[in-house]
C-alpha cells in the first residue's frame, strides 16, 4: 500500500516541482507548487502520520493561495503571455543540482541505515510488534509536551517574533501616520476603516 | 487511518450530499418565494431542478486569453472539496472512512475551497472573476482561524480528533453545543463563510455581477452551484456529530436522528442566508482577529478547564 | 523501501536548489527553498516510519513546518518592504546599496 502511493505520488511530486521552474505562467507555477506539497501531504499519510499529513495538505493549500496573491502582485509576467526572461545561471546551476542529488543518491545506497527489528518501547505507548506506534499524532502531542517541550517554547517564541516582524517590516504605515505627529488624532486616517472602528 | 468501511457506504456519501444540498436549495427557493409573495407550489419546489438540464445543455462561454486549465479546474475542485469533506461525516452509525484525524481532515478539504476559488476567479482574465476570487481569499482569512480553533474546542471536549469520537462522546453527556456556545455559532458562521452563502456571499456577489461566477456558464456554472450548496450541506453534516451529539436521540435509530440534526442545521442556515445581508469583508476582517480569535482562544482554554477538573464532558 | 523515500527526498531537494540557484525573482527563489524543504519532511517522515518511530523524528517534521512558515511570511514582508522602496522585485535590482 505504501509502495503503491509512494509509486504513484512521489513522481507526480517530483513532477510538479520541476514544472514550477518551467512554466511561464505565474498562477500555474504555484498551483504547480500546491500539486507538489499536495502529493507529499498524501505520502504522509500513506506512511502512518495521520495527522502531519492532513496538516501539510492544510497548511500548504493556505500558503500557496497566499502566496499566489503575492506572485500576482510582484512577478513581472504573472500570466506567462511573455516568454519570461532568462537568467543565464541555468546551466551551471543545473549542473550543480545534478551533481548533489547525483551524490545524495549514491550516498543513499552506499550507507548501511539501520533496520528496525522491533519498535522501541514507550511507557505509555502499547506497540505492535514490529508495526509502527499505534497513534502517531498522541506520540507527537506526547513528545511536544514532554521531552521536546523546548523545541515546542521555541517555537511558539519563533511564530510570535515572526508575525511582530512580518507586520512590522510589511505595513507602510505606523502610529505617526495612523494618529498624526502628536499621536492624539483619533479616528485613525486609515484608507480602509476596520470593522472594530478603533 | 481508514477503517473498514461497507462497500456500499461509499457512493452512498455523495448521493445522501447530493440530497441533504437539494433540500436546502429547495427550502431556499420556498423561502424565496414567501418574500416575493408567491404562492408555494410543487413547481416553486421544482424550479432549481430544472435548471440542471438547462445548464447542462448550454453553450460555454469563452473569454479573451483565459487561462483554460485552471479556470476548468476551479469550480471542479468545489464540489470534489464537499464530497472529501463529506467522506469523514459519520450519518448515523455509518461513516465512509473512520479517519483517526477526521476533524483536522475536514478542515483541510475545506481550505481547498481557497484555491479552487482563486483559481476560478483567475482563469477567465475577467475583473470582476478576479476581483470575486480575492474577496473569498479576503473572507477566509478572516473565517478560518476562528473555525479552526471551534473545532479544536470540540476535540478538546472529546479529547479526540475523529468525528465518530465526538459524537460518542456526547453520548450522555450535555451536548457540545450547550456548554460551548461561542463555538458552536462560531462554527455555523464559517460554515456558512466557507461557502460563500448569505452574509458571507461577498465573493458571489450582484454588485461584481456574479463575482467568480460572473463569467461562467454551461456545466462551469453548474458545478459551482452545485459545489457551493453541497459544502454548505457537507458543513451542516459536521455540525451534528461535533455539537449535537451524533445520532443520539430517543426514540428513532441513529441515522434519522442523524438526518433531523443535519436538516434542521440547514434550515437554519438557509434562513439566515434570506435574513441577514451580505457583508464586505473589511468590515468584518478587524472583528474576526481583534474580538473573535480571543473569545475562541477563551472558549477553547474553558473547555480544557472543564475537562481536566471533571475527567471528561460534564 | 526506507532507500526509495529518501531518493524521493533528494530529487525533491535538488529540484529546489535547482530553483533557488537559477531563478532571479526573490519569490521564485523562496519556492525553491520551499521545496527543499519538501523534500527534508519526506526524508524525516521516512525515518520515522523505517528507522526510529520515536516521537522525535515527528517533532523534526513539526520544525521544519514552522521554518516553512516562518519562511514565507518573512520573505513576503521583505519582498514588500523592498518593492515599496525600491520598486525592485528581483535579486539583482535590489543587491545594490546606493539608493
Amino acid at each position: 500500500m505504501t509502495a503503491v502511493l509512494l509509486a504513484i505520488l512521489g513522481p507526480l511530486a517530483v513532477a510538479s516541482g520541476l514544472l514550477v521552474f518551467l512554466l511561464w505562467s505565474m498562477a500555474r507555477v504555484t498551483i504547480a507548487l500546491l500539486a507538489s506539497f499536495l502529493a507529499v501531504g498524501g505520502l504522509l499519510i500513506g506512511l502512518g502520520l495521520a495527522y502531519l499529513g492532513v496538516v501539510v495538505i492544510l497548511m500548504m493549500t493556505m500558503e500557496m493561495v497566499i502566496m499566489a496573491v503575492f506572485m500576482v502582485a510582484y512577478m513581472e509576467n504573472p500570466a506567462g503571455l511573455v516568454r519570461a526572461a532568462s537568467s543565464g545561471r541555468r546551466p551551471v546551476s543545473l549542473a550543480f543540482s545534478t551533481t548533489v542529488f547525483g551524490l545524495l543518491a549514491a550516498g543513499i545506497f552506499v550507507a548501511r541505515w539501520p533496520h528496525r527489528a522491533g519498535a522501541p518501547l514507550q511507557a505509555r505507548m502499547p506497540l505492535r510488534a514490529g508495526g509502527p506506534p499505534r497513534d502517531a499524532t498522541f506520540q507527537l502531542g506526547d513528545a511536544l509536551m514532554g521531552p521536546q517541550m523546548l523545541t515546542m517554547v521555541t517555537l511558539g517564541v519563533a511564530l510570535l517574533a515572526t508575525m511582530v516582524g512580518a507586520v512590522a517590516l510589511a505595513s507602510g504605515r505606523g502610529r505617526y501616520d495612523r494618529f498624526g505627529d502628536d499621536l492624539k488624532g483619533r479616528p485613525p486616517a486609515d484608507p480602509v476603516r476596520g470593522g472594530v472602528g478603533r | 487511518m481508514a477503517g473498514s468501511a461497507p462497500a456500499w457506504a461509499v457512493p452512498l456519501v455523495p448521493a445522501v450530499l447530493v440530497g441533504y444540498a437539494a433540500a436546502a436549495v429547495a427550502g431556499d427557493a420556498v423561502l424565496a418565494a414567501r418574500s416575493a409573495g408567491r404562492r408555494v407550489t410543487l413547481a416553486v419546489l421544482a424550479a432549481p431542478l430544472a435548471e440542471v438540464p438547462r445548464l447542462l445543455t448550454e453553450q460555454r462561454r469563452t473569454t479573451l486569453a483565459a487561462d483554460r486549465t485552471l479556470w476548468r479546474l476551479g469550480p471542479l475542485a468545489v464540489p470534489a472539496a464537499g464530497v472529501l469533506a463529506a467522506v469523514v461525516v459519520p450519518f448515523g452509525n455509518v461513516v465512509v472512512s473512520r479517519m483517526s484525524v477526521g476533524v483536522v481532515w475536514f478542515n483541510a478539504m475545506e481550505v481547498l475551497t481557497w484555491a479552487a476559488i482563486w483559481m476560478a476567479g483567475w482563469g477567465p482574465n475577467s475583473v470582476l472573476s478576479l476581483v470575486g476570487g480575492y474577496r473569498l481569499v479576503a473572507q477566509g482569512l478572516a473565517y478560518e482561524l476562528p473555525l479552526m480553533l471551534a473545532l479544536i474546542s470540540a476535540a478538546v471536549g472529546a479529547r479526540s480528533l475523529s468525528p465518530v469520537s465526538v459524537a460518542a462522546a456526547q453520548g450522555g453527556h450535555l451536548w457540545f453545543a450547550v456548554w460551548m456556545p461561542a463555538a458552536f455559532l462560531v462554527y455555523l458562521a464559517s460554515v456558512l463563510a466557507f461557502s460563500f452563502l448569505g452574509p458571507f456571499g461577498y465573493p458571489a456577489a450582484g454588485d461584481l455581477a456574479g463575482g467568480v461566477a460572473a463569467e461562467l456558464s454551461g456545466p462551469d456554472r453548474l458545478v459551482l452551484r452545485a459545489g457551493r450548496w453541497l459544502l454548505l450541506a457537507a458543513g451542516a453534516g459536521m455540525a451534528g456529530p461535533l455539537f449535537l451529539g451524533g445520532g443520539a436521540g430517543p426514540l428513532l435509530p441513529a441515522w434519522a436522528w442523524s438526518a433531523v440534526k443535519t436538516l434542521a442545521v440547514l434550515a437554519a442556515l438557509v434562513w439566515a442566508r434570506r435574513r441577514v445581508p451580505a457583508i464586505r469583508a473589511d468590515r468584518y476582517a478587524e472583528v474576526a482577529w481583534v474580538i473573535v480569535i480571543p473569545l475562541m482562544v477563551a472558549q477553547v482554554l474553558v473547555a480544557s478547564a472543564v475537562v481536566l477538573a471533571l475527567g471528561g464532558p460534564p | 523501501m526506507l532507500r526509495l523515500f529518501l531518493l524521493l527526498a533528494a530529487a525533491l531537494f535538488a529540484t529546489g536548489l535547482y530553483g533557488a540557484l537559477s531563478q532571479r525573482a526573490v519569490v521564485m527563489i523562496m519556492m525553491g527553498l520551499e521545496l527543499m524543504l519538501n523534500g527534508v519532511i519526506v526524508a524525516a517522515a521516512a525515518f520515522w516510519r523505517y528507522a526510529a518511530p520515536a516521537g522525535g523524528a515527528q517533532v523534526i517534521v513539526v520544525v521544519v513546518l514552522v521554518a516553512m512558515a516562518v519562511e514565507m511570511a518573512i520573505g513576503f514582508a521583505v519582498v514588500s518592504a523592498l518593492y515599496r522602496a525600491r520598486r525592485a522585485e528581483m535579486t539583482d535590482m535590489a543587491a545594490d546599496l546606493r539608493r
